[in-house]
């Protein structure tokens, strides 16, 4: 197996020698030829319609969520090579493990778009997954889904499956137990594991210098014995070959690789109250807008002829209304029944709960 | 059908169905080549094989986490929590993550998990290897919390768990394991996880119980059988969710109850048989609700637990208050 990039010298690599990959550099000009991604020339453009229809859904449920017609939600603009970008260089049978700001990547992974509305309305729906979209729903709790990723990843090797399991946190999430249990089970396993830490500053408020003395999140894997390298988080073109090489590097049965990537959120970290200036400087909030992944990717496009404005203006046209159209959907689902809740407590009802049961069934009919 | 200990029950169990399905998989600190601290996986290891019995990294949230991961690609884990003190490291896995999938998941995936786990007081361990816990779980929707009593019930019970399709912590009283022998079938059998069992017939008043407090409960009948009080003894078995039925059916015939735990006062699942019973049977009580218990104290130092927990004297005090009510 050729790659791109010497995963094992990452697992002893002195934190010190820990850079971020970056191929696109701020002015679209391809920097580092050699791990520009396999990828043709519609592919690419393929990437760019994703992470457009990323900001554009980012936009459209900050709107729908003031309006009241959307309930819970992490903005994702500025995270869009971070997220989409990673999503994009894995299969559709690999097992995806979110946390809650990785509503993109699910729905690129097969999540019909007004079932993630639902989940964010809070209605069940949004998490009765088809059979075939091998994901959990988002996860809430702070760096759980690292330990969970393991065990998939455990379950998928032990199966002989060619496939990964993938997750990810944010830089807060490597604060908890879970973070370095989950990577360390994954190192002790040797599991196809990817553990994507996406590095956006902030844990909410606290910046990422008050979680850790580390220079680097990425130099953790080394403490696990797994690779851990850092990229450009802005940069589709790097987090896009990085994430397709750890995962041809996992699948093959080298074990797991921790992805950081440096990225920034333009917006407050959910649309529940939170205000960013009050701890984050408007100098800052330039500096990172100047990084727009959007920004670089297309006038790299542009200039290769790859991509043009009335393409860009028809396909927002054509999101916007896939948007509308799923909010209408999530908007006609069916009012959730309590007796519907009691009977999926357990696959086998225990005769305790046939009385709430009963008591529910007789209220919803009413 | 030969005589064993539930030790030995419970590694029946666990080999029976470890060949029985190759999806079952028995995992946790020390579980693999050292068959466990207490032995409960003795030799399994040897049996089936590393890829079903496996030692994992010392880390309680991880096992959890490996749980819940195994579960959802096909497997049926059997995790051990080495004591069951250790579960407030693997508690979010248990609580928030494992017990709620089912529901979470709209009923579209299942989790089929049982969580191994000795318990329970009275052998002398250092801190926070006999707290009686089972309130904590007991307390959570989703989850199926099994005691056994006996070696029979522990076989039984233990195979139910492992072929259930829902997430069981199943907790084993560390003083019942090698404390008596009792008559197992060789092969594999069921008991249901939905029902308690009437361990002693009585019609002067009932005592409702789980874990080891059923022998102190059973040892306090025979007692008071010698005063002419004939006390109805009946075990729980699944601490949540309760069989209703029996609990009721058993208040109807005696008209008295006492509720014994091992746990303290206010831990444990008492107060949820004692308002159950307040709830649907108060007519039919002729007396208070007698509970026995331990004080609302943390888990005593060792020299003390003998006068700590309670005991077939304070069984035979409290029903004696309660007949001569």
């Amino acid at each position: 197996m050729t790659l791109k990039i010497d995963f094992e010298a990452l697992k002893t690599l002195s934190p010190a020698e820990i850079k971020p990959i970056q191929v696109l550099d701020e002015q679209g000009k391809v920097v580092a030829p050699e791990l520009f991604p396999d990828l043709s020339d519609e592919r690419l453009v393929e990437l760019f319609k994703k992470m457009l229809w990323s900001r554009i859904l980012d936009e459209r449920s900050t709107k729908l969520n003031r309006q009241g017609r959307l309930g819970f939600f992490a903005p994702t603009a500025g995270e869009e090579a971070s997220q989409i970008a990673s999503e994009f260089a894995m299969q559709k049978e690999d097992f995806l493990l979110p946390a809650y700001r990785d509503v993109p990547q699910l729905v690129m992974h097969g999540l019909p778009l007004e079932k993630a509305f639902l989940w964010s309305r809070g209605h069940v729906l949004g998490n009765q997954y088809p059979d075939d979209l091998v994901a959990l729903p988002p996860q809430i709790i702070i760096g759980a889904q690292y330990v969970q990723a393991a065990g998939v990843a455990l379950g998928l090797k032990k199966k002989g499956s060619p496939n990964v399991a993938y997750t990810y946190t944010g830089d807060g999430g490597t604060s908890q137990g879970d973070f370095y249990e989950g990577i360390n089970f994954a190192g002790a396993f040797q599991v196809p594991a990817i553990f994507v830490v996406q590095n956006n500053g902030y844990a909410i408020s606290v910046p990422r210098t008050v979680q850790t003395a580390a220079k680097t999140l990425a130099q953790k894997g080394i403490a696990a014995g797994i690779p851990g390298l850092q990229v450009d988080g802005m940069d589709a073109l790097a987090v896009y070959t990085v994430m397709s090489e750890a995962r041809k590097y996992s699948a093959a049965g080298n074990g797991p690789v921790l992805i950081e990537t440096l990225t920034y959120r333009f917006g407050p970290h959910t649309l529940s109250g939170d205000d960013p200036h009050r701890y984050r400087t408007a100098n800052e909030e330039n500096e990172w807008l100047q990084k727009d992944p959007l920004i670089r990717f297309r006038t790299y496009l542009d200039a290769k002829g790859l991509w043009s404005k009335e393409q860009e203006e028809d396909f927002t046209a054509q999101v916007n209304e896939e948007i509308t159209e799923a909010m209408k959907k999530a908007e006609q689902a069916p009012k959730q029944k309590i007796s519907e809740y009691l009977k999926n407590v357990f696959v086998e009802t225990p005769q305790a709960l046939e009385e709430q049961i009963a008591k529910f069934v007789a209220k919803e009919e009413e | 059908m030969a005589k064993t200990t539930m030790i030995k029950a419970i590694n029946q169990a666990l080999e029976e169905e470890l060949k029985r399905d190759k999806n079952v998989l028995v995992f946790g600190e020390d579980v693999g080549q050292n068959g466990g601290v207490f032995r409960a996986t003795d030799g399994l290891q040897a049996k089936v094989g590393k890829e079903q019995v496996f030692d994992t990294p010392l880390a309680e949230s991880g096992i959890g986490g490996l749980a819940l991961g195994l579960a959802l690609t096909g497997f049926r884990p059997i995790p051990e929590i080495q004591f069951f003190g250790f579960v407030f490291e693997v508690m979010d896995e248990i609580a928030a993550q494992i017990s709620r999938t089912h529901f979470r998941l709209g009923g579209t995936r299942k989790m089929p998990v049982t969580i191994r786990a000795p318990f329970g007081g009275g052998v002398h361990t250092p801190e926070l290897h006999s707290d009686s816990l089972e309130g904590l779980v007991a307390q959570t929707p989703g989850l199926k919390v099994v005691i056994p009593s006996d070696p029979y019930d522990a076989k039984g019970l233990l195979i139910a768990a492992i072929r259930s399709d829902d997430p069981i912590v199943f907790l084993e009283h560390m003083k019942l394991y090698r404390s008596f022998k009792q008559e197992v079938p060789a092969e594999a059998y069921t008991v249901p996880l939905d029902k308690a069992a009437v361990k002693r017939e009585g019609h002067d008043v009932t005592l409702i119980t789980y874990g080891y407090m059923v022998h102190e409960s059973l040892r306090a009948a025979d007692e008071l059988a010698k005063e002419g009080i004939e006390a109805e003894v009946v075990d729980l078995r699944t601490i949540s969710p309760l069989d209703e039925e029996t609990i009721l059916a058993s208040v109807k015939r005696t008209h008295r109850v006492v509720l014994v735990q091992e746990a303290q006062r206010q831990a444990g699942v008492n107060g949820q048989v004692a308002a159950l019973i307040a709830e649907k049977g108060i007519l039919e009580l002729e007396a208070p609700i007698g509970r026995v218990d331990a004080p609302d104290t943390p888990y005593p130092f060792s020299e003390a637990e003998e006068s700590w927990l309670p005991n077939k004297n304070d069984i035979v005090t409290k029903v004696k208050e309660i007949v001569n009510f």
